[in-house]
């Protein structure tokens, strides 16, 4: 972590009455203060931890507004104006869809071209299920686009494959519509 | 006997700096139909200043929800005896409460105050266990007062209570495109939640150590899944693992030694376990399926997971020591995420139905299932430590909210929150 980072942290005391002081209850202890190892753990973060002690104990509050991965160098990619950067995928199901082959035949033409462009396929699935099995089920979508491209000839160095489950959903409603639009995978250049 | 209780807890939280964040309600649905009658009466006070806290009234909460009890309303009460020496035995028998609970409050004028209880059986008119005083600051008569709804339940019913306990969940607020998530923690009534981590980005699948002062969960960072690990008094957090791929569903092992957790670094999921101390990974399974969900058996020698290497996903065991791999569910188009009771005695898991997804509990002994939720969407059921009631998320009216259900199915109430979805909640172990 370098230096400069830690100035982004800024450590806020909270109220004391929180601290802990039910005599009865053996594991009620006041809280700890909180330590510069917080700021550590949490170098390049956009996230936030809060120490919640506990006796009921809220005492300090990291902030931490350092943006991690500024954006990916943008890379001429006029050859793939217009192509298709979204697949759709049926319900419980990973198998690319005819519709998506003209355009992921595009997307490996300009890797092969291009060996140091990079790719990220991010799988997506819809609400119903649960979470975890949505990540794997929404790995499994990314991977298999990852394999169509790998069959016409890309490196699989150049494709990471991610999963978000069910957690980004683009479209909002509880209905089959919504949920089509939500189980896809995304082409992410970076 | 139905129910339909709302309790507007109105409860002055002026100690609290953080009260202004939104609270979940419980909403009691559905009753049990041999309900205990209990009178909890005002607790005694002759203080100049107004307490903080209603302590019997919180006390009267937590025993309602549980199912087992049934409460006598103040307004009905004939007196309002404050110990076992003024207490008129007709006036309750009148009332058909069968056990009364009197206390006081009494400032000791060194910046805390005595809470005092005495539990009354009506019929034999005598106390029940001691005669028990606590001394509390003010920001805890919460804490005495869920010490005292312990302490009746295990009186009453010769179970452990679970109402010091806490939960954790994720919330996910703002703008839908964009939202802010947050991974909180709250008493087990859903009081006095305070946010443990903030991202712009998912948090997912948190869980408990077995002594409840460390916590695991997923987040992104950069648009990519880490397990992390962080201790809750102080917050001090750590990136366990950041592997290509699923980093997810971590569980901790009853010794705490260990993590259960899914890693795709392989090329598809697989469970592995982590040793926390020397970050030594174990693959549990190997199967080109999907292998997720894991959760410890409570004597830590076997992993419950779901995978789909049957086709639809089902629950699996995996022996942790030999790897020998057995299927567990039969019943439903599909199982996942299961969780058993603390005694092993019942699996939970998420069963689909028709198109419907639902709670459903199967009895290990004999294999038999019922479903016990009949919400929408309803997914991560977590159990109480005592084994009493699963908590689980659901959905209404499009938003994400939590229930509860429990293991008899016949008490049921939801906790909505004022604003933003609720989801993933994980229920605390015992904290001593």
């Amino acid at each position: 972590m370098s230096v400069s980072k830690l100035g982004k942290f800024a450590v806020v005391g909270l109220s004391a009455a929180w601290l802990a002081g039910c005599s009865t209850t053996a594991t009620e202890n006041d809280s700890a203060a909180m330590s510069e190892e917080n700021g550590q753990a949490q170098a390049g973060s956009s996230d936030s931890t809060y120490a919640a002690g506990e006796g009921g104990s809220l005492n300090s509050v990291i902030v931490d507004d350092g943006a991690e991965g500024a954006a990916a160098a943008q890379m001429d990619q006029n050859s793939l104006d217009g192509v298709a950067t979204v697949f759709y995928f049926d319900f419980d199901k990973s198998i690319v869809r005819p519709e998506a082959r003209e355009a992921l035949a595009k997307h490996a033409q300009y890797l092969i071209d291009n060996p140091d462009a990079r790719i990220v396929l991010e799988g997506h699935a819809d609400e119903r299920g649960t979470r975890e099995y949505n990540m794997a089920l929404g790995e499994r979508r990314a991977k298999a686009i990852m394999r169509y491209l790998t069959i016409q000839g890309v490196a699989a160095s150049q494709i990471e494959t991610v999963s978000f489950g069910e957690e980004v959903p683009v479209a909002f409603g509880h209905d089959s519509s919504s949920w089509q639009l939500n189980r896809r995978v995304e082409v992410r250049y970076e | 006997m139905k129910k339909h209780i709302f309790l507007a807890f109105v409860m002055a939280c002026l100690t609290f700096s953080m009260s202004a964040r939104a609270q979940l309600v419980i909403e009691i649905t559905s009753g049990a139909d041999q309900l205990l009658p209990i009178a909890v009466v005002p607790f005694g006070y002759s203080g100049a200043e107004p307490l903080p806290e209603d302590v019997a009234g919180i006390v009267q909460s937590d025993l309602l929800r549980s199912g087992v009890f049934e409460t006598i309303p103040r307004e009905n009460m004939l007196s309002l005896p404050s110990s076992s020496q003024n207490v008129s035995y007709r006036d309750w028998r009148l009332l058909k409460a069968d056990y009364v609970l009197v206390g006081s409050v009494t400032d000791n004028n060194n910046g805390t105050f005595r809470v005092s209880f005495e539990l009354l059986n009506v019929l034999t008119q005598t106390r029940v266990g001691k005669r028990e005083a606590l001394d509390v600051r003010p920001s805890n008569f919460r804490d005495a007062a869920h010490y005292i709804s312990d302490k009746v339940y295990q009186q009453l019913t010769g179970i452990r209570g679970a109402f010091s306990t806490r939960i954790l969940y994720v919330t996910a607020e703002g703008d839908k495109g964009a939202p802010t998530y947050k991974l909180q923690v709250a008493d087990a009534d859903g009081y006095r939640p305070r946010v443990v981590v903030s991202s712009k980005e998912p948090i997912l699948s948190p869980s408990w150590s077995s002594d409840g002062k460390k916590i695991a969960y997923v987040m992104f960072r950069n648009r990519r899944p880490s397990i992390f690990i962080q201790e809750l008094a102080t917050g001090k957090q750590e990136r366990l693992t950041q592997f290509e791929g699923l980093n997810g569903a971590p569980a901790w092992s009853p010794d705490g030694k260990k993590l259960a957790l899914v890693l795709s670094k392989d090329n598809n999921p697989e469970i592995y376990t982590l040793d926390i101390a020397t970050r030594k990974l174990e693959r549990m399974t190997n199967h080109y399926n999907i292998d997720t969900e894991p959760t410890w058996e409570p004597d830590g020698k076997g992993i419950i997971f779901t995978s789909d290497r049957g086709g639809s996903p089902q629950i699996y065991r995996v022996d942790v020591n030999s790897k020998n791999v057995e299927r567990i569910t039969f019943e439903g188009e599909l199982n996942t995420r299961a969780r058993l009771t603390p005694d092993g005695r019942y699996l939970v898991t998420v069963q689909k139905n028709n198109g419907d997804y639902h709670v459903a509990l199967q009895d290990m002994n004999t294999g038999r299932v019922e479903i016990l939720s009949q919400t929408y969407l309803d997914e991560s059921p977590t159990i109480a430590p005592n084994g009493s009631m699963v908590m689980y998320a659901t959905s209404e009216r499009g938003k994400g909210i939590l229930a509860v259900v429990s293991v008899d199915g016949l008490v049921k109430y939801k906790l909505p929150s004022a604003d933003g979805d609720v989801r993933e909640p994980a229920w605390s172990p015992y904290f001593n």
